[in-house]
């Protein structure tokens, strides 16, 4: 048998073989078998549309008092009551969603922005430049970033962009690790290589070649970061030292509900229902992401 | 094995220095003086108080004499406080945050080990879906709002038990334990039971079946020491994370520990106990990380062969 004969008959092969399916499909599909997932993304999307429309759907102003009301429990025209100040829970916890909810997207989208790019050079780069640069990953990462957080809100100042940056800039190391490992191995390839031998400048290579490749566990990783960055907005708030009135998050709510959960327990119950849902529905599907699409990676 | 500690322990003393560092000019940076805040004061009542607590050094002189004051173990006096150092409040609170931070972790080991063992035994029944989901919802429920629920039901409506305190009534360390423990139980539960998940589709278990041990002896003798590796690793960022956790707790439950202690002193901007409690606390973590690496390793032969070379 000539090789030429050969080849006709690995490409006859080839194209007997069942379309492959994308990354995506294929991940898409298993997510889809993943019924608690799949019910947390449905709610989540509710719930970041409700929040997007928040304005126009409220049932009463944001700051509109009813203080000869005061706090009744829930009825008919408050569905979720009211607070001390007759102020309507369902419309402050929709506010208060507004915040959390952007909180925990912005302050990961600035942890991912600042891990991928890292993680990407180091990863590229290798040898000493990846080893100086991971070491110094290393050393961030046994910092106490709790108490860097609050340290950092208490000597700067309790303001919003703060906020999103200090917990951007303490989520940011796990994910420069995962990427790095990702591109290292990748790197190794022969289409990187035969990139490099194209002349393609290394940038190019990173975000066109390499990234791609990469992404299923950035997202996977990605979905995950957002309960904890909101937990952490949570629990500053809780304290006093994230988001300050007048404007509020859950946490702020939280914070309130609990110095009178004794006469209203409605004012804790609402929002603490409201911020956990939305964990568990981010976990749930952070969760359901990685087995769909990093099937390698362990549960834990 | 001596070599991975040496290597490890060297790695974690350049992390305490840039802690010290950092925090040190993040509080000299930040605005406003500790004393301007009350009424004001007279200009020489202000360079007296400066002198005193030596602001009026260049700040490098302020940082190695405060660096040398700190390696003989003094972290000087309290800006809030008069007359009480950064060493009394810290021995004060220390016990009580110990105390709490080790029921705590008992609570969340034996609770989380047995539910994620029990769950890993038999995976995809109701003795693992019920713990895990448990477990699902320890994580999703922080303990700001764990703590509150809890002494609103067994505290106020239930009577049960004290809503506040430490050591002062029959009962009250209870509750408390509870909310800092649960997130840690939750995760520990997850890990041990992947873990042992893991473990238990190994051949050597099959061989230990096949020699003829009954099922409790391999799970005990055999599985246990592989499978909880994965939680002696999360000991360390476990007890970060109480530590941060105790911040809340103790502000929840008003137990005077170490952690209201460090958030009093955030809103008093009482610098030199921010600093003091910083340092301190990020050295016991650090140092935590350490000692739960050391176990690991030493449990784990592999994982430190790497550094055999």
């Amino acid at each position: 048998m000539t090789s030429e004969s050969g080849s006709v008959e690995i490409i006859n092969i080839a194209l007997e073989m069942p379309k492959g399916t994308s990354l995506w499909k294929d991940g898409w599909h298993r997510l889809r078998q993943n019924k608690l997932a799949i019910h947390g993304f449905s709610y989540l999307l509710l719930l970041i549309l409700i929040c997007l429309v928040t304005p126009w759907i409220a049932p009463y102003g944001y700051e509109e008092q009813n203080l000869r009301l005061g706090a009744v429990p829930p009825s008919a025209e408050h569905w979720l009551g009211t607070d001390t100040f007759g102020r309507d829970m369902l419309t402050r916890i929709l506010y208060g969603g507004r915040i959390s909810l952007a909180v925990g997207f912005i302050a990961t989208a600035v942890a991912l922005i600042i891990g991928v790019t890292y993680g990407a050079i180091a990863g590229y780069a290798g040898g000493k430049i990846d080893n100086a640069m991971m070491r110094l990953v290393d050393i961030f990462y046994a910092l106490p970033y709790m108490i860097f957080i609050i340290l950092l809100m208490v000597v700067f100042g309790r303001n919003l962009l703060l906020l999103f940056l200090a917990i951007g800039a303490v989520e940011w190391l796990v994910m420069a690790r995962i990427v790095r490992g990702q591109i290292q191995s990748l790197r190794q390839q022969e289409y990187v290589e035969a990139a490099i031998s194209l002349g393609l400048s290394p940038l190019a290579i990173i975000f066109k070649h390499l990234m791609p490749n990469a992404i299923g566990p950035v997202i996977v990783y990605t979905t995950l970061t957002i309960p904890n960055v909101m937990l952490l907005e949570a629990f500053l708030s809780f304290l006093g030292l994230g988001i300050q009135p007048p404007q509020s998050s859950w946490g702020v709510l939280i914070a309130y509900g609990v110095e009178t959960m004794e006469e209203y327990p409605w004012l804790l119950i609402f929002p603490g229902l409201a911020l956990s849902t939305t964990l568990f529905a981010l976990n749930f599907l952070g969760d359901g992401l990685r087995d769909a699409l990093d099937p390698k990676a362990s549960r834990d | 094995m001596w070599r991975f500690i040496g290597f490890r322990f060297l790695q974690a003393i350049p992390v305490i220095l840039a802690v010290i560092t950092v925090t040190f000019f993040l509080v000299r940076a930040a605005p406003g003086g500790p004393f301007d805040q009350e009424k004001a004061v007279s200009d020489q009542v202000r360079a007296a108080l400066e002198a005193r607590y030596q602001l009026d050094l260049p700040m490098h002189e302020q940082y190695f004499s405060y660096m040398s004051d700190l390696f003989r173990g003094d972290m000087g006096p309290s800006f809030f406080y008069p007359g009480r150092s950064v060493n009394e409040l810290i021995i004060q609170g220390l016990p009580i945050t110990a105390e709490l931070g080790f029921y705590a972790l008992l609570t969340a080991l034996v609770i989380g080990c047995l539910a994620g063992v029990l769950a890993a035994l038999k995976p995809n029944t109701a003795q693992d879906y019920v713990p895990m989901s448990v477990a699902m919802i320890g994580i999703c429920m922080p303990s700001f709002l764990l703590g509150p629920l809890l002494v609103l039901i067994f505290g106020i409506w239930l009577d049960l038990l004290p809503v506040s305190g430490w050591g002062n009534s029959q009962g009250d360390k209870i509750l408390p334990s509870i909310t800092l423990g649960a997130m840690t139980a939750a995760y520990i539960a997850r890990l041990s039971r992947s873990g042992m998940l893991e473990v238990l589709n190994q051949d050597y278990m099959r061989t230990a079946r096949a020699k003829g041990l009954p099922e409790y002896v391999v799970v005990i003798k055999h599985a246990l020491r592989g499978g909880l590796l994965p939680v002696v690793s999360y000991l360390g960022p476990a007890f970060a994370a109480l530590l941060s956790g105790s911040f809340v707790v103790e502000t929840v439950f008003q137990i005077p520990g170490l952690g209201r202690f460090y958030i009093q002193a955030a809103f008093n901007r009482d610098y030199t106990m921010i600093l003091g409690t910083t340092v301190f606390l990020s050295t016991l973590i650090v140092i935590f990380n350490l000692l739960s690496d050391i176990v690991a390793a030493w449990l784990n032969p592999r994982l430190r062969y790497q550094f055999r070379k």
